[in-house]
């Protein structure tokens, strides 16, 4: 029997209160099970990053029950020594005024105990080789000196480095061309396949969702509105959102928007 | 018919502060007609965006041309100031649409003050009551509830509306030459899709005719542009109809491009994507030889030595000579 590792049921997150309030999460069950890869999957504003931060524990359900292996989250440090993300812009991830090789260090400051200096900067090493960025490529450089793309790949060395067991990958290739994307979801692959971790990866593109997951949810204004294999639910779509995101991807074979 | 838009030979290069130039965008040329959608797609770096402030001739430093002419209906743009530029060019003949929608609108004015300052700019002698009507009669045309957006903040309105918004401005003064940057990239698919429909529904009113879109999403191109240049590294080097370089890429890059798109379709998973291993040339640098050549996979003796040219490869110009 897997373990789950994320457990909702009837989660609700409200902001504002009175008229002006807003649901943006809108009672959500669902169970993240250990090991899996499981795409949320919505247009702006249907609430998808406001449950990634609820998985971060930056967010507390207004009502309902949010589960961490069991158990409600109260320890934020605990917490992320677990449950890790990667974000949609990586320039505002990295302090503009420190070396990225002193800040990837730094990242070791989660642990109760740090390792040795010389096997912090082993690790960092081997992170960075992971994503396949010599080490000298980036040695006393600043973020700002970096192009967007190597940004986005420094952010995934540092989960090379921390080695959690939960990844939030809150859109993390919507900013980056193709090629560069492909790129990050190899990596993406590659740290499931080495780390065994779970990732929960968080996009408005349901091509990209289909690639890379093992589970799909679906959702619309705060509702998740459809979940299942991939197949399914790109194959034989239940529900209505679900026909509208996969109509609205420009795609090269499929009439799209009729030119006049 | 004849051409609207002339680029000849045009390159553009960044004056640093070492005094070393990078040479952005190197010989491009191309001939738009009245009309015609031309798309550019390159990955981020090759040059996409400096050619758009080369094209609208908007030298501001550290950007400078090195050579080569750019038309508009026969008036060159080279060799002029900017406040020339941003007085005579600008929104009547050439207009942008900027990449990122937020970026663009000043955030403590309301959305139809700054469209009646572009007005107000360019039409001297109208009164600021006028304005307003003609405001309310072109965003009656948006689909979207005017009364709202022209009163609203930028912080108000949603991504869509902003983007709508920013292509409204930049219409304003029915320009003939429409040059967009990247205008859907930061939107999710379904508000890309209603953007892309305002910009059809504006060229189908005669609002403009010419447009040249820029992006790199190649299947988002196949559907809106009638002709697609592939750049890499400063230099076109594939341009041919969506459909040619789309179905049947012949330069390597172009090719590697379309092995890394991702698809919906059924079946399609066991397809990887392709990434394309390596980086592209840093331009500060003198290249010689071809600029694709670290990566090409078809990769021959002599690539490195030998200067590519644009040669004309089944009806498209490919700047490889191995093409077939």
């Amino acid at each position: 029997m897997q373990n789950k590792i994320f457990d909702a049921e009837n989660c609700v997150r409200t902001f504002g209160h009175g008229k002006k309030i807003v649901t943006a999460v809108d009672d959500v069950t669902f169970d993240i099970k250990d090991g899996e890869i499981v795409s949320l999957v919505g247009g702006s504003s249907c609430g998808k990053s406001v449950l990634a931060k609820m998985m971060l524990g930056l967010h507390k359900p207004t009502s309902g029950n949010f589960l961490y292996k069991g158990k409600p989250i109260t320890d934020h440090k605990a917490h992320w020594r677990e449950v890790q993300s990667v974000f949609q812009d990586p320039f505002s991830c990295f302090n503009q005024f420190f070396t990225i090789r002193s800040q990837l260090k730094a990242a070791f400051g989660i642990y109760k105990e740090k390792p040795s200096n010389a096997e912090m900067e082993e690790r960092v090493d081997e992170s960075l080789m992971a994503v396949n960025v010599k080490p000298s490529e980036i040695e006393g450089k600043y973020p700002f000196e970096l192009s967007g793309g190597q940004m986005q790949r420094m952010l995934l060395a540092r989960i090379f480095v921390l080695r959690p067991q939960v990844l939030i990958a809150d859109e993390p290739t919507s900013m980056v061309d193709a090629c560069v994307r492909a790129n990050i979801l190899d990596y993406l692959m590659k740290l499931k396949k080495e780390l065994h971790m779970t990732i929960v990866f968080i996009t408005h593109d349901i091509g990209l969702a289909y690639y890379v997951s093992d589970r799909l949810f679906i959702m619309h204004k705060g509702k998740i509105v459809e979940q299942g294999s991939p197949e399914e639910v790109t194959t034989k779509p239940k529900s209505e959102h679900t026909v509208q995101l996969l109509e609205d991807i420009p795609d090269v074979n499929r009439e799209w928007i009729k030119k006049k | 018919m004849s051409a609207i838009f002339e680029v000849e030979n045009l390159s553009l290069h960044y004056l640093t502060r070492f005094g070393n130039k990078v040479h952005a965008v190197n010989d491009v040329s191309f001939t738009m007609e009245q009309g015609e959608i031309l798309g550019i797609a390159g990955e981020s770096g090759c040059g996409k965006s400096t050619l758009v402030n080369g094209l609208m001739g908007l030298f501001i430093p550290p950007l400078h041309p090195t050579s080569g002419n750019v038309r508009v209906g026969g008036e060159s743009l080279m060799n002029r100031s900017p406040k020339d530029i941003r007085q005579n060019v600008l929104s009547r003949k050439v207009s942008m649409i900027p990449q990122g929608a937020f970026n663009a609108l000043n955030p403590v004015r309301k959305v139809k003050d700054i469209a009646a300052d572009v007005m107000a700019a360019h039409m001297k002698d109208m009164d600021r009551k006028h304005i307003y009507e003609r405001l309310k009669e072109r965003f009656d045309l948006f689909g979207m509830e005017t009364e709202k957006v022209l009163n609203a903040y930028p912080i108000q309105l949603t991504a869509g509306e902003r983007q709508r918004s920013v292509i409204g401005i930049s219409t304003l003064l029915n320009p003939q030459m429409v040059i967009a940057d990247e205008p859907t990239s930061a939107l999710d698919v379904t508000t890309q899709k209603v953007v892309i429909k305002l910009i059809f529904d504006l060229l189908e009113k005669g609002i403009f005719s010419t447009m040249i879109f820029i992006t790199h999403e190649l299947p988002l191109l196949r559907h809106v542009a009638d002709n697609i240049a592939i750049m890499y590294a400063g230099q076109i080097v594939e341009k041919g109809t969506a459909e040619q370089v789309v179905f049947d890429p012949r330069h390597p890059y172009t090719k590697a491009l379309m092995g890394a798109m991702l698809s919906a379709d059924e079946g399609q998973k066991s397809r990887k994507p392709t990434a394309i291993e390596g980086a592209p040339p840093n331009l500060a640098n003198p290249i010689s030889g071809c600029r694709f050549a670290e990566r090409c996979p078809s990769v021959k003796p002599d690539c490195k030595n030998k200067e590519q040219v644009i040669r004309i490869v089944g009806d498209r110009q490919v700047r490889c000579e191995y093409a077939e």
